[in-house]
């Protein structure tokens, strides 16, 4: 369960949220300058915020009234990102690797194989980043986040920077990540379409304020 | 008039043991500092970086005779050193490689510095939600995306060392063997009669270390172009 209670003032922009989610994808819906990927930043304790608290399976991850602040590296959440970000001086292999050597975690050969076989990236291994198509370097990412064992995943519109060809080529992926891979989600996109198909339920976001919250029913566009 | 004489060779040799010393003890350092100026904002950031560029503006001779003051036999680091740790830099090659040291210094931290500003953040955020603390973060995405500038700066380093004048012999004087760099016996040898020849080899030896030196820290820095485009 993921509860998020946060105040954070961002120059002009102020950003006010407060949800709790038991969901196994929670989308979080908004026009960009909604405010979603500061929320998800914090929520990774890569940014923190003014005031408020953030709380994940009962274990408190920032509350400025008590001062505590996990840092990122502790927080075990993964992120994949919309611009994928993989580490262009490592190939597939060793950025698919990169978590559980910095987490300490034991070989898992299996889990392993089960995460490349359900992105089909096992042909890519040897490559360095700046030789995959866009396609290929979000499924490494989707990857990486998850070999880290991560115990929540955020996806920044990870289709978002993709051509509509390539996220008719992912949506299947994720799809099969949701019910295969047993993670509760947080999945930020600004695409309706996509939410519906994915997401469990709906944070709706509007000028960095919540408008809407529920079942993917307070979509805009739902039929009554 | 390529009979290269002991003596020379011993100029030569001295040279390269002082620049490289001097390199390889100021990279970690240089490495730190320009981690710090490159990634960090604190009190006194300006000052810092004002300071490590003065040995590039001040006098030559300022420097070697700030260092005489600080670190010469009574000054107050060096009678520190030498009575706790044994440590002598007046006079010896030892000193010769700290002054080699701090007149690099500058041109050693500038590369670096700019790789690291060069290096995506974001991909340091990748790292920090994939579990690794900050040192982590740096030793295994910052350090390696900025390799090749930190080679860069060291082969610049090395080559301002080789060519130290000002600082080493005021600091530590011209003594044949033990502080007669490169620099220092060709000045020698132009004020000697029959000196002629002697300076001109020398000079051609440091024209080709010099050379050397440039073209590989290009090598290095166009290495860095393409690592970062992710080849």
């Amino acid at each position: 369960m993921l509860r998020v209670d946060v105040v954070k003032q961002l120059g002009e922009f102020s950003l006010q949220a407060s949800f709790t989610s038991e969901g196994r994808v929670t989308g979080l819906f908004g026009a960009s300058g909604a405010g979603k990927t500061s929320l998800i930043n914090m929520i990774a304790g890569l940014l923190r915020p003014d005031r408020g608290i953030i709380a994940l399976d009962g274990e408190i991850l920032d509350d400025t009234a008590a001062r505590i602040h996990v840092p990122a590296h502790r927080r075990r959440i993964g992120y994949v990102f919309q611009d994928a970000r993989l580490f262009p001086h490592l190939d597939v292999r060793q950025n698919l690797d990169y978590g559980r050597r910095m987490n300490r975690l034991a070989d898992d050969p299996a889990q392993r194989k089960r995460v490349v076989d359900l992105l089909d990236i096992g042909g890519l291994m040897d490559r360095r980043p700046g030789r995959l198509s866009g396609g290929e370097r979000q499924r490494v990412a989707f990857g990486r986040a998850l070999l880290s064992k991560p115990r929540l995943l955020l996806l920044d519109e990870p289709l978002g920077s993709l051509d509509e060809g390539r996220k008719v080529e992912i949506l299947p992926y994720l799809i099969r990540l949701r019910d295969e891979a047993m993670i509760p989600m947080v999945y930020v996109s600004h695409d309706v379409a996509e939410l519906r198909q994915l997401a469990t339920q709906i944070v709706m976001l509007r000028h960095g304020r919540i408008a809407a919250f529920g079942g993917v029913k307070v979509l805009p566009g739902t039929p009554a | 008039m390529f009979d290269i004489s002991p003596t020379e060779w011993t100029a030569i040799q001295l040279s390269l043991r002082v620049a490289t010393v001097a390199t390889l003890v100021a990279t970690p350092l240089g490495i730190a500092v320009a981690w710090l100026l490159a990634r960090r904002d604190f009190w006194g950031k300006a000052v810092l970086d004002a300071l490590i560029y003065l040995p590039l503006v001040l006098p030559p001779v300022v420097t070697g005779y700030l260092l005489l003051l600080t670190f010469g036999r009574r000054g107050l680091v060096g009678a520190w050193l030498a009575d706790h740790l044994g440590i002598v830099f007046a006079f010896r090659w030892t000193g010769a490689a700290l002054a080699c040291g701090v007149m690099s210094f500058p041109l050693l931290v500038r590369p670096i510095r700019l790789s690291i500003e060069a290096v995506d953040r974001r991909l340091e955020q990748a790292a920090e939600t994939l579990g690794a603390a900050p040192f982590r973060v740096f030793l295994t995405v910052t350090l390696p995306l900025a390799l090749p500038g930190v080679l860069a700066g060291m082969v610049l380093g090395f080559a301002k060392a080789i060519g130290e004048f000002g600082a080493t012999i005021t600091f530590v004087s011209n003594i044949p063997g033990e502080t007669q760099t490169i620099s220092s016996a060709i000045y020698s040898l132009i004020q000697t009669p029959d000196g002629d020849s002697a300076a001109l080899r020398l000079v051609i030896v440091s024209i080709v270390i010099a050379l050397a030196a440039l073209i590989a820290s290009e090598w290095f820095a166009r290495r860095a172009t393409r690592r970062l485009h992710g080849n």
